[in-house]
């Protein structure tokens, strides 16, 4: 029964998308059969692995037809077939850069950041986690998602807890716990989306887009169902006030564990809600709008206060991305084009910059042994390039524009003004913030006369160099030159955006609301057309 | 020519990337000379577009080239693209020519020191951004530049950011430009809310066609001007303009008095349509700001010692004059004041530098006097900036003043008044300054014997590379004011240039009583700049009068304080507020949850306790309790 629906899009022969996770999950099982006393070929087992995953997906990107909204490559098989569960896996714009950026990521990680101990367990479960986060982003049945999106903290609970600081058996017990409280919420909801669902379809079945497509909740189910998903996605996120595992996690996480958590695991947060809440419960999702463009904004506030307030360097960015992905949540739950588009690429863009200010960070600890700022002082003048480095990912996070960072904060924000202006008014002193804490720390850090135990910071070494310019490429490119993202975004957005209009018979979409109406500027109307602007 | 105007940003960002890859290899002078030639290469290419643009007729003066699609999604279409228009022509020739002087200038100033090459990486950075500021076809682009000549100053002004003032200096800069940014984003969200595009045509289009509500208009215009306060230091968001003075000299005369900060006023020009289609009092209110912070800076002006300080309030003042100007709706007079404001703010700084330069880096007025006859040509130079900036005739900035005067008197004389008031101690306060630096007597010997750093030392006269500069600008400082004279249309040259980008020109003031008696109104403006003049010679050349110099204003009103104080005390008081109520009340309730959790557990735990009598018993209760309520359902 489920062959009947024909793959759309752009496909291959090939089963790329399964080959996503699997490469990973083989690769992180050879690792832990290499043997111990050939630490080199772990690495080398390792590399290849998340390697070749990184060429699929650049493949992947290559392949994907760019104004097509709906999802392509997809592959489908039945699994167990009575509860409708199979596996059913394909990307969209919504979902395509989340697995480019994910490919990418863990290869550098691998290259670029060792563990201190037991590399080989390390990189196996590093190796698990990018088959679950692929996993998680390429499923299209609510059974196979929840699967991945609980696999995915087995890998990172031992990589906090076993390659962590200080407190990283806390942080690592406080995150499982916290994100296995909002998942009860969500498999819960997902049993009861599947089996109230059968009202309307006639049979059950756990396949998100037959579900999204022909199930019909009443209004008060659609509203507990969306609530049962919303919780387990703002745990997440994290969304305020349900962001305290956060910092702890970040803080006590090895380098690579922090950039993988803020680089592609919060986005599981911000992805679910786009492909689960808005698309399952257009209706419940417009319903919650308030509420969550209040937390969205609250949080972008709250998380800026307190980063400003921290102490240290590696909590202050673990704020930081509180502030950041409210951002994202803010554009999701405007329910416009540009909005979302921009909430897309800014869940990209947050990875790449925060990802990267994680690593600068773990430089300083691994030649510094602390990360409290008022440890550090003066480390322009010892290290001018490593401070280059840190200023140019440190202006991405502010958002200055020709970097990564505007655009998509910018898109959330325009995006997002017609239908929550006042939201946006206020949310968007974030921006002013962000300065503050971030150039203050930066000046306590590498402004001033270095002392005695900041002058002998060692410069950036040529593998650090190159890591890091992998990511700062990615931050101009992106700035300057965002289209070829945009443009493969935003048809499925638009998609997702007219979705929900039709299910909630609201205009969501944006419309200029002062040129239309009025008589005099009827011929006005048409020259904007013709330009281009009106459109 | 017009098709290429493209190049003007594009060789110095070239300039910046080539120093960003080989600058230390190319090292001192080189670097500097490459970036010049770099900026000179723009101002090349302007001047060749100017001419262009010259044979043109005046429809035909505004050409838009598009280089790209930025940012597209949906309606919203962003394209990367430039405007060459009278406006932005005459922006882009003085930002390129006086930044040429500046960067030629730097090679001098800058000689010695470890960082010069990156230096100059900064410069053409900014030189770039500050471009594409002025040439945006649309307020994005133009909020790239904006943003990125923030940083650029941000960049310079901790230049030497081993100095803990000039770290702070700069962090402050960038944090409350930041406010005024948050101004100009809400301003285009508005103008795309509204219009459906970012784009000056579009939106001043709207606004001439009336299909943009007066509503949005105010708000528009508002908004724009909160940036404006930002950028081009207007109360309450000034305050950081003087500590920019951290900055090397060259970087005071280039960003922080001849370009950059008059991008505020480049916007609201830019934007005039709007602004005109707002309720009149929106004008009004940026008219009283102007005035306000032009009085403001000029009484803190009076009490400086620093050199650099009196030209920074100095700046302050001069902008609100400006804004006094958009305000009146006296554009072409704004942009006319900028310019020459340009010229001879510029040359001041750089005049200052060549002291600083001199007095081994003394920046006290106080240690200063008598230094004509050792730097002779930055004496000269620098009482024809003074000569200019106190409104003297025929130099430039007199008749710049002037039209500003006359459009504020048209629209409110009170406003003139505070005008005539800030004319006053602008002469004042400079010629206090000359005085000071290069008359009287030499005090520069007093503080060698207490400091012993270098025994006496004898000021001397800055490089050749150095002077040059101030000669051209000089020279500009002198004939500037030909771009506009007053005396027939024939020799309003700036107004019928800038006719295509601002409709409402004098035509607005015609037929008032200032229009009609404008030769006494310029003949008020010389005695008020002559007066100030002569108050300055006697009390502080002549000291027939003890001087004035109160602790209230040599403090700026306190006012600075007063907002490092807030910031400090209740304002870090209410972050730390937050910062502990997260860490104690929501991730202590978390913590509670867990604590509660493993108590109860605790308590239930000891039901598990492995005695099977202990089990039995309570199998019993337990079906006992089950059969009495299966028989009570029963019967019931």
């Amino acid at each position: 029964m489920f062959a009947a629906e024909a793959a759309r899009g752009a496909s291959l022969s090939f089963p790329i998308l399964t080959a996503l996770v699997l490469v990973p999950a083989i690769g992180g099982i050879l690792t832990i059969l290499t043997s111990n006393r050939r630490p080199e070929s772990t690495k080398f087992v390792a590399l290849v692995a998340s390697t070749v995953t990184a060429g699929l997906s650049i493949w992947l990107l290559s392949s994907f037809e760019t104004a097509d909204a709906g999802f392509q490559f997809v592959s489908q098989h039945p699994w167990i077939r009575d509860w409708g569960i199979g596996w059913h896996v394909g990307v969209d714009g919504i979902s395509l850069f989340l697995v480019v950026l994910t490919g990418l990521l863990f290869p550098l990680v691998i290259a670029g950041v060792d563990p201190h101990h037991d590399h080989k367990r390390y990189l196996g479960w590093m190796l698990v986690l990018e088959a679950g986060v692929m996993g998680s982003f390429i499923s299209l049945d609510l059974f196979l998602f929840f699967l991945f999106f609980e696999i995915v903290l087995v890998p990172m609970y031992f990589l906090i807890g076993g390659w962590g600081y200080d407190k990283r058996i806390y942080a690592a017990t406080k995150f499982f716990l916290y994100t296995m409280f909002g998942s009860a919420f969500m498999l819960v909801g997902i049993i009861a989306t599947a089996v109230l669902a059968k009202n309307s379809l006639g049979y059950v079945t756990f396949d998100l887009v037959k579900l999204g497509e022909g199930a019909d909740f009443a209004t008060s189910t659609g509203r507990w169902l969306f609530m049962a998903f919303a919780i387990a996605f703002a745990v997440k996120v994290p969304l305020f006030p349900l962001h305290t595992w956060l910092p702890d996690a970040h803080t006590q996480a090895p380098t690579g564990g922090s950039v993988i958590l803020a680089g592609v695991l919060l986005k599981l947060g911000t992805y679910g809600f786009l492909r689960f809440g808005l698309y399952l419960f257009p209706e419940a999702s417009v319903w919650a709008r308030p509420l969550f463009l209040t937390l969205a904004v609250v949080g972008i506030l709250w998380g800026a206060i307190a980063a400003t307030m921290q102490k240290d360097l590696k909590r202050l960015v673990a704020y930081s991305s509180v502030a950041h992905l409210g951002f994202i949540v803010l554009g999701t739950f405007a329910f416009t084009s540009q909005a979302i588009t921009g909430g897309v690429m800014q869940m990209v863009n947050h990875g790449v910059s925060t990802g990267a200010l994680f690593l600068l960070v773990g430089m300083i600890y691994e030649r510094r042994h602390t990360r409290e700022i008022s440890e550090l002082k003066g480390l322009q003048s010892v290290a001018p390039i490593f401070a280059a480095a840190f200023m140019v990912v440190m202006l991405s996070s502010i958002g200055v524009p020709g970097l990564n960072g505007f655009v998509g904060e910018f898109l959330i924000l325009i995006g997002s003004f017609g239908n929550a202006r006042w939201w946006v008014v206020v949310g968007a002193t974030g921006v002013i913030l962000a300065a503050l804490y971030l150039l203050w720390a930066y000046q306590r850090v590498f402004h001033g006369e270095p002392d005695e135990a900041n002058s002998s910071f060692e410069e950036l070494r040529p593998r650090e160099g190159m890591l890091l310019l992998a990511f700062i490429a990615a931050i101009v490119f992106t700035g300057v030159f965002p289209k070829p993202m945009l443009d493969r975004i935003e048809p499925s957005v638009k998609a997702l955006v007219t979705h929900v209009e039709e299910r909630t018979g609201r205009e969501l979409e944006f419309t200029e609301k002062e040129i239309a109406p009025v008589d005099h500027s009827a011929d006005k109307k048409s020259d904007e057309k013709s330009e281009g602007h009106g459109g | 020519m017009l098709d290429v105007v493209w190049l003007i940003p594009a060789l110095p960002l070239a300039g910046f990337v080539i120093l960003v890859l080989f600058g230390r290899r190319l090292g001192e002078p080189r670097a500097g000379y490459l970036a010049a030639a770099m900026c000179g290469g723009g101002f090349v290419v302007t001047a060749l577009t100017f001419f262009d643009m010259l044979s043109k007729n005046a429809e035909e003066r505004s050409h838009v080239v598009d280089l790209f699609t930025w940012i597209p999604v949906g309606s919203l279409e962003v394209k990367m693209a430039f405007l060459a228009d009278p406006l932005s022509i005459t922006m882009a020739l003085f930002v390129t020519g006086i930044g040429t002087l500046i960067h030629l200038y730097a090679v001098g100033y800058m000689h010695g020191d470890p960082k010069f090459s990156k230096f100059f990486i900064y410069l053409n950075l900014f030189a770039f951004s500050m471009l594409m500021l002025v040439l945006g076809e649309n307020l994005l682009v133009t909020f790239l530049g904006w943003e990125g000549v923030g940083t650029c100053s941000y960049f310079l002004i901790s230049f030497w950011h081993t100095r803990e003032s000039a770290a702070t200096a700069g962090k402050k800069a960038f944090v409350t430009n930041r406010v005024g940014d948050w101004g100009v984003m809400t301003a285009m969200f508005l103008a795309f809310a509204s219009v459906g595009t970012l784009s000056y045509k579009g939106i001043n289009d709207a606004a001439i066609g009336g299909s943009l509500s007066q509503v949005t208009a105010t708000a528009i215009a508002l908004m724009l001007f909160v940036g404006a306060c930002g950028k081009s230091a207007q109360l309450p968001l000034y305050i950081w303009l003087p500590d920019a003075m951290e900055g090397p000299t060259p970087v005071s005369a280039l960003i922080h008095a001849a370009t950059m900060v008059t991008a505020g006023v480049f916007l609201m020009t830019r934007m005039n349509p709007v602004i005109h289609e707002a309720y009149t009092w929106a004008p009004m209110i940026i008219a009283v700001v102007g005035a306000a912070t032009a009085l403001f800076a000029a009484t803190i002006a009076v009490a400086q010692n620093d050199i650099k300080k009196v030209l920074a309030y100095s700046t302050v003042s001069q902008l609100g004059y400006m804004f006094l100007a958009v305000g009146s709706g006296a554009y072409v007079a704004a942009i006319f004041h900028m310019v020459t404001h340009a010229f001879f703010k510029a040359l001041l700084f750089l005049g200052s530098g060549s002291v600083i330069h001199g007095m081994h880096h003394e920046q006290d007025m106080r240690r200063m006097g008598a230094l004509r006859k050792l730097m002779p040509v930055t004496a000269v130079t620098f009482i024809i900036g003074w000569l200019a900036i106190a409104g003297v005739p025929p130099f430039a900035g007199f008749w710049s003043k002037d039209e500003i005067l006359l459009y504020v008197y048209a629209n409110n004389r009170a406003l003139y008044v505070v005008g005539l008031v800030t004319a006053l101690l602008t002469a004042f306060y400079m010629t206090r300054q000359v005085i000071m630096v290069f008359f009287g007597e030499a005090r520069w010997n007093d503080h060698s014997e207490e400091h012993g750093a270098h025994g006496d030392f004898k000021p001397h006269e800055s490089p050749k590379i150095m002077l040059l500069p101030l000669v051209v600008l000089a020279g500009l400082s002198i004939v500037g004011g030909a771009l506009q004279l007053p005396f027939t249309k024939d020799l309003h040259f700036l107004e019928k240039w800038l006719e295509p980008v601002i409709e409402h020109g004098e035509a607005s003031i015609k037929g008032s009583w200032a229009y009609d008696n404008k030769y006494v109104l310029m003949g008020v403006a010389i005695v008020v700049a002559l007066a100030g003049i002569a108050a300055a010679v006697s009390v502080y050349a002549k000291k027939k009068v003890k001087a004035i110099e109160p602790e209230i204003l040599a403090n700026g009103w306190f006012y600075d304080r007063l907002v490092s104080n807030f910031m400090g005390g209740p304002g870090r008081k209410a972050f730390d507020v937050v910062a502990w109520t997260d860490a104690n009340v929501i991730d202590g309730a978390v913590r509670g949850t867990g604590v509660a959790v493993r108590s109860a557990s605790g308590v239930t735990r000891r039901l598990q306790s492995g005695f099977v009598r202990a089990y039995a018993a309570i199998i019993a209760v337990a079906v006992l309790v089950m059969l009495v309520w299966f028989v009570y359902r029963g019967i019931a």
